[in-house]
């Protein structure tokens, strides 16, 4: 599963760890994050992430 | 006296009226740095608010001819310190603005012009004669476009908003005014513009932990000379941004007919007693911006609210609001407050503090119209909670 960076502030998106504060289950795909998730660092939305 | 270092000199506006930031009360005013450094391409690291032009372009023109400057370092997009650019530029047409990408396409959305950018990747070095310009990124510190700017010649960081205080003063140094003083304003800076970055500012201190450096000059305020003030300035930072704070309480509230302030007052009475730390502050009266400072400090918070029309009076919900977007951690705290026949709004209130980064460790108190002197005796639980956390953590 790849890791996806926002290209707002730079924050990457580990599927490994998820993220837990933002309902977002350790081991779930990018692609499978709802599209309501937004960066926990800068507030943006998924269209601001590419792959790694 | 304007020459900081030798051909480098404080070039900026005493902002001596201003009393808001957007938001943010600043009751000594502020001001905004920018640095001229007279080599052999001259260069000029920020500038200032757009009413501030004049006086900067005064002082920039009592060292060097304005026409001469090469370089327009933008560290930092936000109008404070980009908002008069353009004024430089109508002396210097053919000067290069240096700065991050991010930091091009925001002066392309504020000024609607395409100015002679140089993008700077990090880590990026730019020679400007005897002296080199060396880049870092710091995106979200605290906004996607920051960089800081570093001289390895001279040790000296132009760190743009990181360090910065909202200060007016003919001093320019910290321990020219105090440094006691100085980091109060710090404090004050950082609870308000840094606190959600705190991984940010955890990876920036560890890039610039390897740099040399005799002199921090941040964007606002006083500057920071001499090993020991800088440490205590930066073991501060450290501090904060791993969300680290002091064994204090903090009981912040909202009150229609003082039954809510009758329980601050309570809980202030019974900390005291316990010999704990306690500052007391009413919404009606406290700027966000100073209860926010307080959050930084306070491991342990409590909040109180009369209800209103089935909700939390409206000052607090401004105050959470504030408290959401600058997202505290590793605080906790309990709530309180009194209420006509309806105590939904307390579940709103609750969530917005969770939301801000405080854990609620047991459910609040509230009572109804006023309370007994039984029930204000019962805030000793609060109490008991605030000791065994203080205790543990």
């Amino acid at each position: 599963m790849d890791k996806y960076v926002c290209n707002v502030c730079g924050y990457v998106y580990d599927p490994a760890l998820g993220d837990p504060d933002g309902g977002v289950e350790a081991g779930t795909a990018f692609d499978a994050i709802p599209d309501s998730w937004v960066c926990p660092e800068c507030g943006v939305d998924k269209t601001n992430f590419e792959a790694c | 006296m304007a020459e900081i270092k030798k051909d480098i000199f404080w070039a900026g506006y005493i902002d001596w009226e201003l009393r808001n930031f957007h938001g943010y009360s600043t009751p000594t005013g502020s001001t905004y740095n920018a640095y001229l450094i007279n080599d052999e391409q001259p260069t000029l690291i920020d500038t200032v608010k757009y009413y501030g032009a004049e006086e900067m372009i005064a002082r920039i023109k009592q060292q060097i001819d304005p026409a001469d400057l090469k370089y327009i370092i933008s560290n930092h997009t936000e109008m404070d310190h980009s908002g008069t650019i353009r004024d430089v530029l109508k002396l210097c047409p053919n000067a290069q603005v240096v700065c991050t990408q991010k930091g091009a396409d925001g002066l392309k959305r504020y000024f609607k012009e395409d100015w002679n950018f140089k993008i700077v990747e990090d880590g990026e070095e730019l020679s400007i004669g005897k002296r080199t310009l060396k880049f870092f990124h710091t995106p979200m510190v605290h906004w996607p476009d920051n960089m800081v700017t570093y001289c390895p010649e001279e040790k000296m960081l132009f760190s743009n908003d990181a360090f910065g205080q909202h200060h007016a003063s003919w001093q320019r140094y910290a321990d020219e005014i105090g440094i006691d003083i100085a980091m109060e304003a710090a404090a004050k800076y950082y609870a308000n513009i840094v606190m959600p970055y705190g991984m940010q500012v955890q990876k920036a201190l560890g890039a610039l932990g390897t740099l040399d450096i005799d002199m921090i000059c941040p964007s606002h305020g006083l500057l920071w000379r001499d090993k020991d003030n800088m440490n205590r300035l930066l073991s501060s930072y450290d501090k904060w941004s791993k969300y680290e704070s002091d064994n204090r309480v903090l009981i912040f509230f909202d009150t229609m007919w003082k039954s809510t302030e009758k329980m601050a007052l309570r809980l202030q009475r019974l900390l005291e007693d316990a010999g704990i730390h306690v500052v007391v502050m009413n919404l009606e009266h406290t700027d966000i911006s100073d209860v926010i400072t307080e959050v930084l400090r306070s491991k342990f918070i409590l909040v109180g609210s009369s209800i209103l029309n089935n909700r939390m009076l409206p000052k607090m919900a401004a105050m959470l609001t504030y408290l959401k977007g600058l997202k505290a951690k590793n605080r906790y705290g309990l709530t309180f407050g009194s209420y006509g026949w309806a105590t939904i709004g307390f579940k709103e209130m609750e969530q917005f503090i969770t939301d801000g980064g405080i854990k609620l460790l047991g459910d609040g108190k509230y009572y109804k119209l006023l309370p007994d002197e039984e029930e204000l005796e019962t805030f000793s639980e609060f109490v008991d909670k605030i000791k065994e956390v203080f205790e543990t953590e």
